[in-house]
Order: structure tokens, then C-alpha cells, then sequence
């Protein structure tokens, strides 16, 4: 007889549970001592209340209970947050910290390695609005990464709403404005282009919206850009603008960002390092999920795959091995 | 390794020799690659050479930074996070549904029997293209010669890449619908994208010029 577990699952034994819970602890004790209270949520929710972030990412697992309603299990813990903040602390003052480090669970295609169940480290700074807001999640992310080990991670920084003000700007209508976002989302650069062309701009304005996502780079990139694009990196500049020498240090800002699905509204980041393929972990502004809970908030939060971390520091080990 | 610090996945077959081509117009020297039939790995000049379908693989993992392969491989796999940054223009087809010449039996099936049967190496393209389209259709999934399928009455249509269409008019089949064209396209892994801009903006600007 063979015992099984299901795929995208895992057991972890003794020796990687330690190291593990080290990052686990470093990550938690940076966000404790930020002043983020920890907070444990239940793993299943109504599916309704997880439906309420709408664009957020969809639950994969569902059971119907003894009394006809379904349950799910959570995609990301912001969500759950999301709905202790409008329960909970309904008539709390702002700003909010909370922090945690808990499993998540998203359906996975088959054979791709990919995990149903996982843990993720990350906090919510709820009804602190951009910039300040954004560049003290960025400083905490970084603060907590560099606690647990890690040397050589670039933060990119993004903007959500940043390409969608070009379109506006040029006047760009709603079909084509879906296209090219779409494009943009699932990275098809050629695919872009392909539509600016179509569109019969001027040759400035193409230019410029096929040239924006490919920009990244340096804090000097969003210096000295023509109109209307200047003004639409007024926020970005601004988030720069927050942080310490060596926090600014490590982002990469990234014009080319524009989320495939979810609730982002501005800010957005995600974290890289350059022994790992994929990234570590990410988040961003997302000002509008709270009000569909009851409490119309601004926030930002970001979420750390801490197996990832592993897979990062363990990559570092062995590139100084090889160095 | 080459000069720009790049793993760069090739993809063997018809692409191979125009993608060589293009890396020495980078001044990577390929003549290794090309002398060599067998070999998979040219790590002094930063080379791994696989089947056009491994590549988004293979980049999307981060086990090579850059790759080259066909929109038709990157169109039937779609959720590979990669990024899509160049049209390199060699190695053009299209993407087609082809029958036997003669009565179409494609569209007799879907009068008499609402569903056509239709073989494919890209069952997500066909799949999403029949839909689109608004015909039923059962998808029959072939890893070899897709030509034989219709001769033989297991299906009534095939959904298949030609660039000539020689191979389809040697076996007595006619195309018929055209789906979208290719070529072989420039993609990158979504990290080294960011941590390695400036080598594949690099890459990319030498590529766009040749």
C-alpha cells in the first residue's frame, strides 16, 4: 500500500523546519519591532467574503458545510486582513499595522511544480496613504529580508496606475485601452507594439507608449521625461523620494508593471534575487479593497514566499562557494 | 560565458541556424554550436540549445535568462510567465486548419454530426480558435506527423504550422482557414529582465538593428 499526500503539497522535516522558522522568525521579529501586530486568521472563509475583494485572486478549494455554505480556503492573508480591519476595527484610528506569517492556498497547474499550499510572511499598513505609506512597507520589506540573511535582492517598483494615465492622457478609448493592458499584463511587448501601431498616434505619442514598458532601471529614470509622461510619475518620484540612500539603493524602478489580475491601485513591488528564476514575493497599494469590506481605507501591504527566501539564501551560499 | 553574462536558450530544428545568425550578430561566437549535433551545453560562450517548446521552459524557470523561439510555441503556452521583448522576424509561418482537398469533410461533419474532429500538436490553439469560431470540435491530441490523421479517418481536420504548405500538399491536404501567423520571437525570464537590464536592453537594441 502506498500513502500518498496530495501534489503541491509538502511535509517538512526537522533539519529544513529550522531553517525555515529562522527566516520565519527574522522576517516576524523586523515586522514586530516596526510596530505590526501579528494576527492569525482562519484558514477557510465564507467563499462569499473572499469573493467581496472581487478582482483579487479567486479561492481554489471549496467544501460545502453541514448547513449548505461554502467554505474556502484563503489565496493570500490580505483579504482575511481586509475583513478583520472593517469587523473588528470598525472605528479604530488609523493607521493600522498587522503582520503574519501564515499558509495560503491557490490551485496549481499540473507538473509545474508549483505548491497549493504555502507560507507567506507580509504585513498590512492600513489607512496610511502613498507616499509615506508605501515607502515604509518598502523599508519594512527590505528591512526584514536583510534580518534574514538575505545579501543580493533588488526590489522593483512599479505603478499601476501609471500606464493607464498615458492612455488617458492621449485619449486612447476603452477597447484599445483593454488591449494594450491586457498586453502589458501578460508582458507581450511585441503584442504591444503591434497595437500602438495600429492606433495612428503621433509619432511622439507612440513613442512614448511603446517605449515606457520597456524602462527600468535607476531612481535617474523618471528625471527629465517629456509630457504627459512626467507628471504620471509624480507618485513614483515621490515614494523615491521617502526613503533611505540604501533602501532607494536596492529598487529597480520598473515603468513596465501593470498587475495580470487583482486589487492593486498604485505602488506595487516585487522582490528578486538573481539566483532564483522567479520572485520572492510582492505587493503593493491596494486603496480600494478595504471599502468593499465597509471601511473605505487606503493601504499597502506586501506578502515574502518564505521557501523562496529559502531557495534565495541557500543561491547566495552556493554563488559564494563558486566566488 | 559570453560578454553579456546571458544564458541563452536556442532552439534546435528549422529556428537553429537563423537564431546562430543572429548571436553572431551579437559576437558571440556560435561555430562550436553549429560543428556539434549532440552536444546541449556551450558553457564558454553561455548556450544551451533544446526543442523550440523547452525554451519558455527553460526561461520561465530562470535556468537561462533569454531565449529564442516561435510565437506558435508561446501562443499554445500561454501561462508562461516570460516577457514577449522582440520580433526577430526569421523563421515565418502560419498556423493553420487544413483538410483533404476535394468535398470539405470538416464542415460536413459539423452539419451531419455538429462536432468535427480535428488533430493537432497545439490543442490550446485549436481548442480556443474552434471556439472562437463557434464550432464544436472534438481535439486529438498527435505528437508525430499530424499529416496522417486526416488520410486515415481519424479526424476530418488537422490544426497544424507550415510555412510552404509543401508537406500538406504532399499528402493531399488543402488549407483552409488561416489561423495567425509566426516567427521566432526574443523572450526573457521576468527576473533577469529587471536584475540584468542593461545586457538585455543590449541584446535586444543589436538584435532590433541587424
Amino acid at each position: 500500500m502506498s500513502v500518498r499526500i496530495p501534489s503541491g503539497t509538502r511535509d517538512v522535516l526537522p533539519e529544513e523546519m529550522g531553517e525555515l522558522r529562522r527566516i520565519e522568525r527574522a522576517l516576524l521579529g523586523t515586522f514586530l519591532e516596526a510596530g505590526y501586530g501579528e494576527v492569525s486568521t482562519p484558514a477557510v472563509e465564507y467563499e462569499e467574503t473572499l469573493r467581496l475583494a472581487d478582482q483579487g485572486l479567486r479561492p481554489a478549494y471549496r467544501v460545502v458545510d453541514d448547513h449548505g455554505a461554502t467554505l474556502a480556503l484563503r489565496a493570500d492573508m490580505t483579504v482575511p486582513i481586509a475583513r478583520v480591519v472593517a469587523t473588528r476595527y470598525a472605528t479604530a484610528e488609523p493607521p493600522l499595522r498587522f503582520c503574519y506569517s501564515a499558509h495560503a492556498y491557490r490551485a496549481v497547474r499540473p507538473h509545474r511544480g508549483q505548491m497549493r499550499e504555502f507560507l507567506q510572511s507580509g504585513v498590512e499598513l492600513v489607512g496610511a496613504p502613498g507616499p509615506e505609506g508605501t515607502a515604509e512597507a518598502l523599508t519594512v520589506l527590505c528591512r526584514a529580508l536583510e534580518a534574514a540573511g538575505l545579501r543580493e535582492f533588488r526590489v522593483g517598483l512599479g505603478d499601476a496606475a501609471l500606464y493607464p494615465r498615458l492612455l488617458a492622457a492621449y485619449g486612447v478609448g476603452e477597447a484599445d485601452r483593454e488591449r494594450l493592458l491586457h498586453e502589458l499584463a501578460t508582458r507581450d511587448l511585441v503584442g504591444l507594439d503591434r497595437i500602438v501601431a495600429e492606433l495612428g498616434l503621433p509619432a511622439d505619442a507612440s513613442a512614448m507608449l511603446g517605449g515606457v514598458p520597456r524602462r527600468r532601471g535607476g531612481p535617474e529614470i523618471l528625471e527629465g521625461n517629456a509630457a504627459p509622461l512626467d507628471a504620471a510619475l509624480e507618485d513614483l518620484r515621490a515614494v523615491l523620494g521617502e526613503l533611505a540612500p540604501d533602501i532607494a539603493a536596492r529598487v529597480i524602478v520598473d515603468l513596465g508593471r501593470f498587475p495580470r489580475m487583482g486589487y492593486y491601485t498604485g505602488a506595487m513591488f516585487e522582490v528578486y534575487d538573481p539566483e532564483v528564476g522567479e520572485p520572492l514575493g510582492g505587493g503593493g497599494r491596494y486603496d480600494d479593497l478595504l471599502g468593499r469590506f465597509g471601511r473605505p481605507l487606503p493601504a499597502v501591504g506586501f506578502a515574502l514566499g518564505v521557501d523562496r527566501i529559502h531557495g534565495a539564501l541557500a543561491g547566495e551560499e552556493r554563488g559564494e562557494t563558486r566566488a | 560565458m559570453n560578454r553579456f553574462g546571458l544564458i541563452i536558450a536556442v532552439p534546435r530544428g528549422a529556428l537553429l541556424t537563423p537564431s546562430l545568425d543572429a548571436l553572431d550578430a551579437l559576437g558571440i561566437d556560435t561555430r562550436e554550436v553549429r560543428e556539434n549535433d549532440r552536444k546541449l551545453l556551450f558553457e564558454d560562450v553561455g548556450i544551451v540549445t533544446m526543442r523550440p517548446s523547452d525554451v519558455p521552459t527553460y526561461v520561465e524557470a530562470g535556468a537561462a535568462d533569454i531565449g529564442i523561439t516561435g510565437k506558435d510555441v508561446l501562443m499554445e503556452q500561454r501561462e508562461r510567465q516570460v516577457f514577449e521583448l522582440l520580433d526577430l522576424g526569421f523563421g515565418p509561418c502560419t498556423m493553420v486548419l487544413a483538410g483533404e482537398d476535394g468535398p470539405d469533410r470538416a464542415a460536413e461533419a459539423l452539419r451531419r454530426l455538429g462536432v468535427m474532429r480535428v488533430a493537432t500538436k497545439y490543442p490550446r490553439i485549436a481548442a480556443e480558435y474552434l471556439e472562437r469560431t463557434g464550432r464544436q470540435a472534438e481535439i486529438v491530441e498527435v505528437k508525430g506527423s499530424v499529416e496522417l490523421a486526416p488520410l486515415t479517418g481519424l479526424v476530418e481536420a488537422i490544426v497544424d504550422l507550415t510555412a510552404t504548405g509543401t508537406t500538406l500538399r504532399e499528402n493531399g491536404l488543402v488549407i483552409r482557414e488561416e489561423i495567425a501567423p509566426s516567427t521566432a520571437r526574443l523572450i526573457a525570464n521576468r527576473v533577469a529582465h529587471r536584475v540584468k537590464a542593461a545586457a538585455i536592453d543590449e541584446v535586444v537594441e543589436r538584435l532590433r538593428g541587424a
